[in-house]
């Protein structure tokens, strides 16, 4: 089999240089290892499918919505963590991506080399910092600064509107949501950047010699040709936002139930299974759990493809090694 | 036509202006709001984690939960157990992988291979950890350092994978060319020329994997679990690092939480002083994304 | 508030009537006509690297000027210092004076995107904005000039397009993309794009060099008939182009410092039947270049 899928480069192999046992070996040894990760998806599809099928087969589509979660009464819904989980990664996906957005564009267009690397390395080392340790300072710096300064002042200047009343309570959706923000932060900027600075220079120039301005110029030439890619480090960043786990299990206050406000305690999927896993009081909590990572699973790989799609239809393939 | 546009645009030409120096302040903004955070985070990191710093903290297990004192040797120990053993497992496929990829990836199977590795990528850890546990956990009856080892691996494949194929795809054509007129078949010529030219980059690419994995938690819950105890034994339940600030950070005692910023402390300073090392050996090009 | 733009005060004005009078070098014979450019001791650098090294030259208003020289002898990197889009690459730098209607265009306090707007550029490969449409693509610059009438900018785009003589093949496309048209239509386009700011000044950088012969032609008469209403100066590599659409020709040659140099500047058809320089008969008889 792998023999068959060598394509134009063992045709010119063959030509050189008939295939010897070596070379047949090397190429099943490799072709096997690339396997190997078709096996993995494979693999995990399927063990999750059937781990959670008991549940699947019990509750049927309405699991998606049904906001009941019940491990006493053998009665699961995933409804609430879904809208916890859309809360928090949405709210971090539109703040992130403004921010990083206007960092990418200071890093390739305003600032000096001198000046810009520094930053965007400074930027990228929050993407080095572990998910735990992001709930740790979540708990104990930035719950306390929510429940005595954003908390009470938010309520002050907003407390009329829905959604931003109530008392600030440290651990909750505010803080899930400002956490997943700094997390996704440097995901965002980082593809924004390599986005942006793949924008052909020629555009620049074009509306420079208009007379632009530098905005101007960012504007009209930067971000309509590189707008479906800042889409895509956007989407890349909301994926990471939802499969995110211990920083939010640690901070968003684990309360099954839809949030009547920004600092009401939630649950996301990520954290209702790493919350509850270990504790599973029946088959069909296990189950139910699984069947909430399939869905977080699905989730996150159409947004992957999604984003990748779009990040890769700017940059053509052209893009420098970026681990995620 | 009126007049000459240049001088009628005389008023809107400083709203321009302005509007210009507005966003270029705003983006100015943008830097400052993103690394404020930054700055918050490490300077909790050394102001409350410098204390506990200890060499206890080291060397001691831990003791009975409640009774102030000893450290998290286990923890230390069982990250790098774990991290080594995923290192063993993960990085030779990951490797194939990227030399498949390279080498016999320049067509639609290869273009399939490469998407499916950036769609691995981007799968939550929690849902690595949960297959793991039905693969492993479920028929072995235990939770064990294999097991959490293995979920790592999963994690690692992908990033060691794609940097090896940038890697391999950056040496010279005439390298390889210089090899095949010396007629050596093309096993050879990979083994031989192409890995060893691409390793600084893949051994670059490892140790980035490395600092990535030796942070993650939501893997390992399901499968080495933790454990209070010392223990090298691959096949008991093991703990580690991220797993122990896990369990101290919502613990009730003080001193767990001193020890949990000890620990973040510990752990952000290493895979700093590697991204610091890295950097410097190899430049810019690679980073290390959590 | 003090005159901070580019716009010339009254002084200016007088002064670039009777250069003489005003203390100014006299005109050379050649250049008897109303220089619209005037180039004082100008040198670029890239980094280090010196570029071009202290150029003079005076460019008339109304006529087309031709850099001409081979490869690497700085003639585009001294367009590009003309409207200030030198400094646009990474650790440019420049040195020396071009004064527009007397105001040096590098003094501090002008900024660069009003001495574009005065001093348009057309680049070597077209370069129309590809999310934007043909009559878009024309009214890209027009906003930033307080254009907002639809009717206006109907007008101002059909007669940009007229003048670049690519009306009667789009007129019907107009919300077609720019990208779309042929190379040579794209290069016309851009050319309208640049003139419907009305610059007074348009440099063209190799604008050829990406084309067929045929749409070389179309834009070489384009050229000769724009000269009437702007100065027009042209980067070219091709010294029949040089010689059949300008007025007067500036030959630059790398010395041997590395760095691009003047060697001489005259009305064109001297400077191809009558070379006061060796070097530039050498080159315009073939014999290195």
């Amino acid at each position: 089999m792998a023999v068959t899928t060598l394509g134009r480069s063992g045709h010119r192999l063959r030509l050189m240089n008939r295939l010897k046992p070596g070379d047949w070996l090397f190429t099943a040894l490799v072709s096997a290892a690339a396997m190997v990760v078709l096996v993995v998806i494979g693999g995990l599809f399927y063990e999750l499918t059937s781990g959670a099928w008991p549940s699947i087969r019990e509750f049927g589509p309405s699991f998606a919505w049904d906001t009941t979660w019940s491990p006493s009464q053998g009665v699961f819904g995933a409804g609430s963590f879904i809208v916890g989980t859309a809360i928090t990664s949405v709210f971090a996906l539109v703040f992130a991506t403004a921010i990083a957005v206007f960092v990418a564009l200071f890093l390739v267009e305003i600032a000096p080399r001198a000046v810009a690397r520094p930053v965007s390395y400074l930027v990228e080392l929050l993407a080095a910092i572990p998910s735990v340790v992001y709930g740790l300072w979540g708990v104990f710096v930035l719950g306390a600064f929510i429940r005595d300064q954003l908390g009470p002042a938010i309520t002050r200047a907003f407390g009329w509107a829905p959604f931003l009343d109530g008392t600030p309570l440290p651990t909750g959706l505010l803080n899930a949501c400002l956490i997943l923000t700094v997390m996704i932060l440097p995901t965002v900027m980082a593809v924004s950047r390599d986005v942006i600075a793949a924008v052909p220079r020629s555009q620049r120039e074009g509306v420079l010699a208009l007379g632009a301005t530098r905005w101007e110029m960012i504007r009209l030439a930067v971000l309509p040709y590189a707008r479906s890619g800042i889409m895509g480090a956007a989407i890349l960043g909301l994926a990471r936002a939802v499969g995110e786990t211990l920083a939010v299990t640690l901070v968003i206050g684990n309360r099954v139930g839809i949030p009547d406000s920004i600092f009401d305690p939630a649950y996301t999927m990520a954290s209702v299974i790493a919350n509850q896993f270990t504790e599973v009081e029946s088959d069909l909590h296990r189950a139910a759990l699984i069947e909430v990572a399939l869905v977080l699973l699905v989730m996150t790989v159409l947004i992957n493809v999604v984003a990748r799609l779009l990040v890769w239809r700017v940059t053509k393939g052209q893009r420098a090694v970026v681990l995620e | 036509m009126t007049g000459s546009l240049f001088e009628r645009s005389e008023t809107l030409y400083r709203r321009r202006r302005a509007a210009n120096r507005l966003m270029t302040g705003v983006m100015v903004l943008a830097v400052v709001v993103a690394l404020v955070p930054l700055f918050f985070i490490l300077f909790y990191l050394v102001t409350k984690g410098i204390g506990g710093l200890t060499l206890d903290l080291l060397t001691q297990d831990p003791n009975r939960p409640g009774r102030p004192g000893g450290g998290v040797r286990n923890a230390i120990a069982g990250s790098a157990i774990m991290v080594g053993l995923a290192t063993a497992i993960g990085t030779p496929i990951a490797i194939g992988c990227g030399v498949f990829l390279a080498e016999y990836g320049q067509n639609r199977l290869g273009t399939v291979i490469r998407f499916l590795v950036d769609v691995m990528a981007g799968i939550p850890s929690i849902t690595v950890g949960l297959f793991v546990y039905g693969l492993v956990v479920l028929p072995q009856k235990g939770f064990t350092a294999f097991a959490g080892a293995l979920a790592l691996a999963i994690i690692l494949i992908p990033i060691v994978a794609r940097i090896t194929e940038e890697m391999v795809l950056l040496v010279p054509r005439s390298l390889r060319e210089a090899a095949y007129a010396l007629g050596a078949p093309r096993w050879r010529t990979v083994l031989r020329v192409v890995l060893p030219t691409a390793t600084p980059g893949i051994v670059t690419g490892v140790i980035l994997a490395l600092s990535r994995i030796a942070g993650e938690a939501a893997p390992l819950l399901f499968t080495s679990l933790g454990n209070q105890f010392f223990s090298t034994d691959v096949f008991q339940a093991m703990d580690a690092l991220p797993l122990r600030i896990f369990v101290y950070a919502v613990g009730p005692y003080d001193y767990w939480h001193e020890q949990a910023w000890a620990m973040s402390l510990l752990l952000v300073g290493a895979i700093l002083v590697v991204s610091l090392i890295v950097r410097a050996l190899f430049g810019t090009r690679v980073t290390v994304r959590q | 508030m003090r005159n901070t733009g580019i716009l010339p005060t009254e002084q200016d004005a007088a002064r670039e009537r009777h250069p003489a009078a005003a203390g100014q070098a006299p005109e050379p014979d050649s250049q008897a006509q109303r220089a619209a450019l005037r180039v004082e001791n100008l040198s670029a650098w890239y980094g280090r690297k010196l570029a071009v090294a202290d150029v003079s030259l005076d460019i008339a208003a109304n006529s087309v000027t031709a850099l001409i020289g081979p490869s690497g002898c700085g003639k585009s990197t001294l367009i590009r210092t003309f409207n200030r889009m030198h400094e646009f690459a990474p650790h440019a730098r420049v040195e020396g004076r071009v004064l527009l209607e007397g105001v040096n265009v590098y003094d501090p306090g002008i900024d660069p995107a009003r001495v574009r707007q005065r001093i348009g550029m057309v680049f070597q490969k077209p370069n129309p904005f590809p999310t934007l449409s043909i009559a878009e693509n024309v009214a890209a610059g027009l906003r930033f000039l307080g254009v907002r009438s639809r009717a206006e900018i109907g007008d101002r785009v059909e007669t940009a397009l007229k003048l670049a003589a690519l009306w009667d093949e789009v007129r019907n496309d107009l919300k077609k993309p720019g990208i779309a048209l042929s190379g040579g239509q794209q290069q016309r386009l851009c050319i309208a794009r640049a003139i419907a700011v009305e610059p007074e000044i348009i440099l063209m950088d190799e604008p050829c060099s990406a084309l067929d012969p045929v749409a070389t032609l179309k834009i070489e008469d384009l050229m000769r008939g724009l000269a009437e209403r702007y100065t027009i100066v042209i980067v070219t590599h091709n010294m029949q182009q040089a010689a059949r659409v300008s007025d007067a020709t500036a030959f630059m040659l790398m010395g041997e410092d590395g760095a691009g140099h003047l060697i001489e500047y005259r009305p064109t058809q001297e400077l191809f039947t009558r070379p006061q320089d060796r070097r530039t008969e050498d080159y315009i008889t073939g014999r290195f270049g």
